[in-house]
């Protein structure tokens, strides 16, 4: 009986600590918030018309465009810039790389994060919702789906990351007991994590397999699932070069000097990272078009649309990683860091929207409310990364 | 072994040994056959009673066929209307065409479904499940015909498309449009049978007919045939789809993924051990500088 009275005891304080914690902290008029709330509230109301009066209500999509912005870049370009948590995760407790191990927490961090808000964006586009939990509790398992794979490795895949974290927030909540347990569980949350991204990174390519006869040749091929591996790899890397710029700025005070100095390194050990997945990607890609015979392909606006994500975007950012890796020079990384992401963007882009239905008379694009939504749901989860990283250990690099 | 042959054999042992649905093997247990509809286009007056009779079979919207304005553009299936007739002006005059879902025998929608609400059953026609559907639209992104169609304008959105009259099928009628065809230029029947009416009658009048019957093989065969007497691009049907079923697409990466869920646990677990040791090695002889 004393055990289950600890066990209420300590709960209790726990809640009054969290509500406590619910608290905002710091000042109320930055400039982020002037510019999120609003939006957050837009993004509301748009989507409470979206869910009473249906998605033609607020998007642009169609029946030739099933899939649009809030598929193509919230859940297809999110979940390939999440990819850092797993890349690092592997380095730092498979590889048992010490030099990283500073940034783990929050890279993982991000990841839950950008799992739970872009990969749950899903959830918005879904025409009957409430039907999500069929293939989830055996209702009806579609295993020859790719989807189905897909959406089951997105939630395998948050919990892992919650395990992976939850170290974290026992800490925080100062449940020693907890810590322990969770913190022994990580490597096989690791490893299965690992599995996991492998699997869904490149199954978010695989979607669009059967879509053979609609996307444009010089962007389908058969190994699509690879090469969104491949991408996600140098997409997740430089996401936290670009993160942890930022964060290095913004939570300075949070950050000791130490790590600032130590970051240099970590960003060039990435940069090299992402150099050589780059070029790995640039010959896949090369490959391909060599021995689908593409040639006659790249004369006219596809084919150099097509060039300039390949050559401008993977290839150029590449040799950039390279040569700043060994002038040492930080400038050019981050530089790099953002034409890569931009690239990324591009790509799966193309292949779910732009070079989708590329010869339609009537092409798709955003309207303004999915762009605010997509927009809305960035900010949340900035609000949420910021309301734990100001409360939580996760820039220290206590164990 | 090439690649494709390693995949083929990796597949077969995993599927031998996982709980994973093999698709071909419960095709040949099959006893009913699939049944289906030959469209003989050089019969179609265009009168469109078909697209009345499935509206009304199917509470949708009710064309007003006494006006001919909706043969002037090409339509395509839509939300409101599971078939359409359109019209085509060609060097034999004019044709016309029925279009709606094909009911493959291997439906990109069905594979492309995570909630099995697009479901090809036993008897042929590929149905759709409102308690099941959860919307992703994946079977339209899939479906390389284009059918099926959403409701975007709906709180509770369905996916609208053919399903072969499944409930009259049951009762041992045929399709409503089937039955409305005042030229006989759709015949009910299974595949079999259709095959080998469609080819008497190329066979018979091989001046009238192009020597295709559309979804003969077309995306690994559908339920639907056709016949024409022109080409068929001239006719709106794409004829470089291939004859591979669209499933296989996916098939390679679906069947490389409970090999993944093994081998990189494993692998990833020795590495770990590896590098645990290595790092106690490299501590041990004091090349460790921190
Ligand atoms: S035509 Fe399209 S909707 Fe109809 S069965 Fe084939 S894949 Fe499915
Ligand atoms: S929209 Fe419905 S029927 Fe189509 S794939 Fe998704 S769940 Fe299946």
């Amino acid at each position: 009986m004393n055990n289950t009275t600890a066990i209420t005891s300590d709960f209790k304080r726990f809640i009054r600590f969290f509500l406590q914690e619910l608290k905002p902290k710091g000042k109320w008029l930055t400039p982020f918030n002037i510019i999120s709330i609003p939006v957050i509230l837009l993004g509301t109301i748009i989507l409470f018309i979206r869910f009473t009066q249906g998605l033609g209500s607020v998007t642009n999509l169609s029946q030739e465009f099933p899939w649009g912005f809030w598929i193509g870049f919230d859940v297809v370009i999110g979940v390939a810039f999440a990819g850092g948590a797993y890349i690092i995760t592997f380095v730092v407790y498979v590889m048992k790389v010490e030099k990283y191990h500073s940034i783990v927490r929050v890279t993982v961090l991000n990841g839950l994060l950008a799992y739970i808000f872009y990969a749950g964006a899903l959830v918005l586009d879904l025409g009957r919702p409430w039907h999500i939990i069929n293939p989830i509790i055996g209702n009806s398992f579609g295993y020859n789906s790719v989807l189905f794979l897909v959406a089951w490795h997105f939630l395998l895949y948050m919990l892992a990351e919650f395990v992976e974290f939850s170290p974290v927030i026992a800490q925080w909540a100062q449940l020693e007991k907890v810590r322990k347990f969770v913190s022994a569980l990580t490597l096989g949350a690791v490893i299965f994590g690992i599995t996991l991204s492998m699997l869904h990174q490149s199954g978010l390519g695989a979607l669009f397999l059967m879509a053979k006869p609609k996307i444009h040749p010089l962007w389908y091929s058969e190994f699509i699932p690879i090469l969104f591996f491949v991408s996600s790899i140098f997409a997740g890397l430089s996401m936290i070069i670009f993160e942890g710029t930022i964060s290095h700025k913004v939570f300075r005070n949070l950050i000791g000097e130490k790590s600032q100095h130590s970051f240099e390194e970590i960003i060039l050990g990435m940069a090299k990272g992402a150099a050589i997945s780059m070029f790995v990607y640039y010959f896949f890609k090369a490959l391909i078009f060599i021995h689908e015979q593409q040639w006659e392909l790249i004369n006219d606006f596809w084919g150099y649309w097509y060039l300039v994500e390949v050559i401008g975007f993977v290839l150029i950012p590449c040799f950039m990683f390279a040569y700043a890796v060994k002038t040492r020079n930080t400038t050019i990384i981050r530089l790099a860091a953002i034409i890569t992401l931009i690239g990324i963007i591009l790509n799966r882009l193309n292949i779910s929207v732009i070079a989708f239905k590329w010869d339609a008379v009537n092409k798709y694009y955003p309207s303004w409310e999915e762009i605010i939504v997509t927009l809305m749901v960035v900010f949340t989860e900035i609000w949420v990364f910021r309301w734990i990283v100001t409360r939580m250990p996760v820039f220290s690099k206590q164990h | 072994m090439d690649r494709r042959n390693f995949l083929k054999t990796t597949a077969a042992v995993c599927a031998a040994t996982l709980p994973f649905k093999n698709i071909k093997a419960e095709e040949t247990e099959m006893k009913t056959e699939f049944s289906g509809v030959l469209v003989d286009t050089t019969r179609c007056i265009g009168c469109r009673s078909c697209e009345v009779a499935c509206s009304k079979e199917h509470d949708l919207y009710v064309p007003d066929i006494k006006n001919d304005s909706a043969l002037e553009s090409l339509r395509t299936t839509s939300e409101k209307q599971w078939t359409v007739v359109n019209r085509f002006e060609t060097e034999k005059g004019e044709v016309f065409v029925k279009r709606q879902c094909l009911h493959c025998w291997q439906p990109a929608c069905t594979a492309a479904c995570l909630t099995n609400a697009m479901y090809k059953t036993k008897e042929g026609p590929v149905t759709w499940d409102g308690d099941k559907c959860m919307g992703c639209r994946y079977c339209m992104v899939s479906c390389p015909f284009d059918i099926p169609k959403f409701e975007y304008n709906e709180w509770n959105p369905k996916i609208q498309k053919c399903n072969m009259c499944f409930e009259r099928l049951q009762q041992g009628k045929k399709p409503a449009c089937v039955e409305a065809c005042p030229t006989d230029a759709l015949m009910f029947g299974s595949k079999r049978q259709l095959m080998e009416v469609a080819r008497h009658r190329v066979y018979n009048y091989p001046d009238k007919y192009v020597h295709k019957i559309y979804g003969e093989h077309d995306v690994g065969g559908t339920g639907w045939l056709y016949l024409s007497a022109i080409p068929f691009e001239q006719i709106g049907f794409s004829t470089d789809l291939g004859t591979t079923p669209y499933p296989e697409y996916t098939k390679e990466f679906l069947f490389s993924v409970p090999l993944v869920l093994f081998s990189i646990p494993a692998f990833l677990l020795g590495l770990n051990l590896l590098t645990n040791r290595k790092n106690e090695l490299s501590e041990k002889q004091g090349w460790k500088n921190e």
